[in-house]
């Protein structure tokens, strides 16, 4: 049993761990054996069995109160108080292992997949650097560091997807990750300190005491939690922020499995999570709505793609949304359950995809063919027979994901949709929640059944190509392996066998809370609306499974219907989702040349105007006092007065003039007025 | 005749740092003349004899004791700057291994001597309850500085900055006596509850004497820790002195001064203090912005850290114009910091200082790609010096400007500010000379690995005190609540 203390030192290590790896990486890393590698595989793999531990001990404890704080003061000027800190329940715990599984299974698959890269040490520092700060997030018991922590995230971020800048379109991804990111933190940010000011502490606890004791209500609350809302936009891609993580995609593959899938982007629906009791019910029905737009907006736009990796990346968009749904609707627990399960089977995909890249890379390397797009499904096909790991491995994640009963993603999809359906039944003024959710999981079935169908099935497009794909090593199949095992609804329903209800250790040990703002329905209200509506769900979200996986079966394995057909038919709506609604050029022309010319005129005002004629003013008028006061001391007092003094001095004996300098008189004789302008100050 | 009508055993103890210190300097003068040249054999005799002098010293902390019938008195504050004077001569001492080695006076036994005999001085003037002893602590100290600064025998700057140090020192002294006298015969005494009782119960026989007595020992102060216009010498001897004598004297000696003089004004003249805010006001506004705008101008390295080191003679007076605990607090974590930093970067000068070249900011241009490590250093120490954050020089500078401003000194704190953006552009212009410049430095340095490790443990220690600086608060507040 881990009590107390242990969980402090576990949870010290756990977070510590990778930040020293990093360091040890960051400075050292190159002139290690193997480049440091190791550090950070043995680091993470450790934090790996320390999590695991806290996730054993809470299956031996079985207790859904579970909750544990420990804190320390960092800033303590009386009025303005900030103390850091853990709170571990059993929602800390799944994250944790949730973060230092996925993250190990990166760390592993990056060994092979980034041999030879010319900043491999510094890959390895910065994936330390970020499961530090994700670590961080998790543990946060307060709301600075978590945003700290967020912010490092970001960092981190911007880093590993920026980590071949060479390519400008790398370098480019980074900085638009980091900077629409940014728009949400200022809405964080605002939050934050619209919590601190009414309540006047950044404790969690403290927080949902002061909000149930109304110190902030009404539109207060409402905005506050929206602005808090905004940072998970930002961080979770959601609509209209979205747009980051498509591009974010120019990384390293294992980085978009560990962080733009599995950990970094799920931190925003975290934050939800952890926040969800101070949600007003107008913030939360924004909540919803932004959730379920982007569930399905996301799920439009990946099926048109042609890259692999842009399929996946709408995919984790529409994902995100449907966990934002899940909390917009109050089905908190469904969110994080989706967030946990999505974590397995999409960090999966992800490296499954890496793998193909992989082997399409080497392929072409050979062929010194360097024009042919290695992520472009449509220079695929007929995989299957020459990767068979990778390719059942991804059928399994695909089932998971589009919702096929035995495998995971039934079980949370179907707890997200049943809670919309709930709630609409409840309001059926918002009748829009459940057709977003099951709409986008219509279209996640088929989209994705089409990346596997287009990928490993049918005739190989280039065949020269073809012939030279191989399956990947161990290490990198074994991550694979053990993601599509993790996939099985099995290991979410333990010690249950029920492979069609979600009834199982995740919903026994972490119990959905009451919100303590007012107006929102208990904790208790919502599990049973979303009990009645769970069979109506789960017939209607069947229905649309197979309604999209029959309908990929028919247009990508079997050609009943063309696509390019229907594409054409529907020219204006397809350029529409090829194009991803255009998103990026509006941005462009609406805001970025509207704000670049604003910032060409202030940089005129502050350069042209300000800074030449004031400061540089000002710097001259600066050195110009300096001068004369050099000039006065040189010129005035050392030639005129001094030399004067030293000349009469001289006159008195030659003797003396070996002895003293000139200057020498001169500071006594300033010594001599400072005491008579001391004396003359003081009498008056 | 019996000895114990003069003092005490506790009295004995009571100075046991300083005839532990008498006893090491002597027992290294000894050790040259018995012609064991070795230098690590001095430094480490020496070293010893400080940790043991710091040793007996926290011995003594705790309550105040009054020793010698009053002449002086041990407490916290007491306690902390024979802490700061110990670390100041152990820093010196481990950087001055390798510059001395450089000027071929390694082996000379008298130059830890003298330090150590600084030191006992020092101690005696922040120990002082009476005029005498600080006269005493301050001779004793100047002295061994005025030999430290012409140490370099053949070195023609070195001897003329000695000479110059030696004679402005006396007229400095001469103040000083002078004032001390005035006031004697004012109070009728020299000893510090003496006069404020005299001035309590308006027993001063000529209100002339005081007014005259405190204006000459406040000017005689004025020179020591050079405060305009009375800092003149401070530049020529700073820039010829030998460069690790130099940071021990714009380090150490400050401190001392600064030490004694918060006891006087906050002890002997606590209740005329208020009459002498306009002259404080004024030598603070004064020292800080000549101190600054003459930094601005120098090419020299040692002569713009003389200069900046006026400066902040000027930011601590504001500390002794406000005179509560918080500002006296604020006075001695500023101090700290101050005197830490500065070594180091003397010690880096030093470092870098060759025959003829070396002391030029030009001589700096790309250092960094050089020394990544040594100019990181030099970075932190100027960013500690100009005030950013995260470094202790900003939660120093911090403290002393928020103690001003609590009691109503705006204006004088406006000037402080402005005077700290000014002197942000003479320390990044080195930061700037070693970084962003692409010539290839031609910079050869020398230096002791051990110097080395201590430049970088003060560096990283000023990072995490200006992150953290809960624990030094703690202490600086101790020891200024038993003071104010």
């Amino acid at each position: 049993m881990i009590t107390g203390n242990i969980i402090t030192d576990f949870c010290l290590l756990i977070l510590f761990l990778p930040l020293l790896a990093f360091a040890i990486n960051i400075f050292f890393g190159k002139r290690l054996p193997r480049q440091g590698d190791w550090v950070s595989v043995g680091s993470v793999l450790i934090t790996l069995i320390l999590s695991l531990s806290l996730l054993m001990n809470m299956f031996m404890n079985w207790d859904a109160n579970f909750s544990y704080e420990a804190q320390f003061s960092w800033i303590d000027l009386g009025a303005f108080k900030v103390e850091l800190g853990f709170w571990v329940d059993n929602i800390t715990i799944v994250m944790l292992a949730v973060v230092a599984l996925i993250s190990s299974m990166t760390h592993i698959f990056s060994l092979e997949y980034m041999k030879g890269d010319i900043r491999y040490s510094r890959y390895y520092a910065y994936l330390g650097l970020f499961t530090f700060s994700m670590n961080g997030i998790v543990l946060a018991n307060n709301l600075v560091s978590l945003y700290i922590f967020w912010e490092l995230v970001g960092v981190s971020s911007y880093l590993l997807i920026a980590h071949w800048f060479e390519k400008h379109s790398a370098a480019d991804a980074g900085k638009k990750a980091f900077l629409t990111n940014r728009v949400g933190d200022i809405g964080f940010f605002i939050g934050i300190m619209l919590i601190f000011t009414a309540i006047g502490s950044f404790n969690f606890q403290d927080v949902f005491a002061g909000v149930s004791q109304g110190m902030i209500s009404g539109t207060l609350l409402t905005l506050a939690g929206v602005g808090l809302f905004m940072g998970a936009v930002g961080k979770s891609s959601q609509f209209p922020l979205h747009i980051w993580l498509p591009d974010a995609m120019e990384g390293p593959t294992p980085v978009s499995a560990l962080m733009h899938a599995a950990t970094m982007v799920a931190a925003g629906v975290y934050l939800t999570v952890r926040l969800f009791p101070l949600f007003s019910p107008e913030a939360l029905t924004i909540i919803a709505y932004v959730g379920g737009f982007t569930a399905l907006f996301a799920a439009t736009i990946a099926i048109t793609q042609n890259d692999i990796k842009k399929v996946l990346a709408y995919s984790t968009v529409s994902q995100l949304g449907y966990m934002i749904l899940a909390v917009g609707v109050g089905n908190y627990v469904a969110a994080l359950f989706h967030l946990l399960t999505h974590a397995m089977f999409k960090a999966c995909l992800f490296y499954g995809s890496g793998s193909v890249i992989h082997a399409m890379h080497h392929s072409l390397h050979e062929l010194h063919d360097h024009d042919t797009d290695p992520q472009d499904m449509r220079n695929m096909g007929g995989f299957k027979t020459k990767m068979p790991i990778t390719h059942w491995t991804m059928v399994i994640s695909t089932l998971a994901i589009s919702g096929v009963p035995l495998f995971s993603g039934f079980l949370s999809k179907d707890a997200i949709l049943a809670g919309s359906l709930a709630f609409a039944q409840h309001h059926p003024q918002h009748f829009l929640l459940p057709v977003f959710g099951f709409g986008a999981a219509a279209i996640t079935a088929f989209y994705m059944f089409r990346l596997i169908f287009m990928t490993f099935h049918g005739e190989p497009k280039l065949p020269k190509v073809f012939e030279g794909i191989h399956e990947s090593p161990k290490v990198m199949t074994f991550p694979l392996m053990l993601l599509a095992g993790l996939s099985f609804f099995i290991f979410y329903t333990l010690p249950y066998f029920n492979p069609i209800s979600d009834h199982g250790w995740f919903t026994e040990l972490i119990k959905a809370g009451d919100s303590v703002a007012p107006g929102n329905p208990t904790a208790h209200e919502i599990y049973d609306g979303v009990h009645h509506a769970h069979y109506p769900a789960m017939a209607l979200s069947l229905l649309v499974a197979g309604l999209g996986i029959g309908l990929s079966y028919l247009m990508y394995m079997k050609h009943k219907f063309s696509a390019e057909n229907w594409a054409r038919k529907m020219g204006f709506l397809y350029k529409l989702s090829l194009n991803k609604y255009f998103f990026d050029e509006n941005y462009n022309r609406f805001l970025y040349q509207p704000l670049l010319k604003l910032s060409r005129a202030v940089a005129y005002l502050d350069w042209d105007l300000y800074d030449k004629y004031f400061i540089n003013g000002f710097g001259r008028v600066t050195n110009l006092l300096s001068k004369i006061t050099g000039r006065i001391d040189y010129d005035g007092l050392d030639q005129i007065l001094v030399d004067g003094v030293g000349r009469s001095v001289r006159r008195l004996g030659k003797q003396l003039k070996q002895v003293q300098t000139g200057r020498l008189q001169n500071y006594m004789l300033f010594a001599l007025v400072g005491l008579i302008i001391i004396l003359v100050i003081q009498t008056i | 005749m019996d000895i114990s009508q003069f003092f005490t055993s506790a009295d004995l103890f009571g100075i046991a740092p300083e005839i532990i210190l008498t006893v090491t300097a002597l027992s290294v003068l000894t050790l040259e003349m018995l012609h064991v040249s070795r230098p690590g054999i001095i430094l480490m005799v020496a070293a010893l004899g400080l940790f043991l002098a710091g040793a007996l010293a926290i011995n003594t902390s705790g309550d105040e004791q009054i020793l010698f019938g009053g002449m002086l008195v041990l407490n916290r504050f007491s306690v902390f700057f024979d802490f700061l004077y110990i670390t100041i001569g152990l820093l010196t001492l481990i950087f001055s291994q390798g510059y001395l080695e450089k000027r071929g006076s390694a082996s000379r036994g008298e130059y830890p001597a003298l330090i150590l005999f600084a030191i006992i001085g020092m101690m005696l003037m922040t120990r002082a309850n009476d005029l005498v002893i600080v006269f005493l602590g301050l001779e004793l100290l100047s002295l061994s500085l005025y030999i430290l600064v012409g140490f370099l025998r053949h070195d023609q700057l070195s001897n003329e900055s000695g000479l110059k140090y030696l004679l402005l020192g006396a007229f400095a002294t001469g103040f000083f006596l002078f004032g001390a006298a005035l006031t004697y015969g004012a109070a009728g005494t020299t000893n510090y509850n003496g006069i404020v009782t005299a001035i309590t119960n308006n027993t001063i026989l000529s209100d002339t004497y005081l007014f005259l007595g405190i204006g000459l020992l406040l000017i005689g102060f004025a020179f020591k820790v050079a405060l305009v216009p009375f800092h003149m010498w401070s530049p020529d001897v700073y820039q010829g002195a030998p460069t690790t004598v130099t940071g021990f004297l714009c380090t150490a000696p400050k401190a001392a001064g600064f030490g004694a003089l918060i006891i006087l004004f906050n002890r002997a003249f606590v209740d005329i203090h208020y009459q002498w805010q306009d002259i404080f006001w004024i030598l603070s506004a004064m020292t800080m912005t000549i101190g600054n705008i003459s930094a601005l101008i120098q090419h020299n390295v040692k002569r713009m850290l003389a200069f900046s080191s006026v400066s902040h003679a000027g930011f601590l007076i504001m500390g002794i114009l406000v005179l509560n605990e918080t500002s006296i607090s604020a006075v001695l974590f500023y101090l700290v910091v101050y005197s830490v930093v500065n070594l180091g970067a003397f010690a880096i000068v030093s470092a870098a200082e060759q025959e003829e070249r070396g002391l030029n900011l030009k001589d700096y241009r790309g250092l960094a790609a050089q020394h990544p490590w040594l100019s990181a250093a030099m970075t932190i120490f100027m960013l500690s010096l100009a005030g950013f954050p995260p470094t202790a020089g900003f939660v120093a500078k911090f403290g002393l400007f928020s103690a001003a401003v609590s009691q109503g000194y705006i204006g004088l704190v406006i000037i402080a500010v402005l005077n700290t953006l000014i002197s942000i552009y003479y320390y990044l212009r080195l930061v700037v000379n070693m970084y962003m410049q692409k010539e290839e430095s031609t910079l050869i340095l020398s230096y002791k690995m051990l110097a080395i490790v201590f430049v970088g443990l003060i560096a990283i220690m000023m990072i995490i005190l200006g992150i953290t600086p809960g624990y030094l608060l703690e202490i600086v507040t101790e020891a200024a609540s038993t003071v104010a």
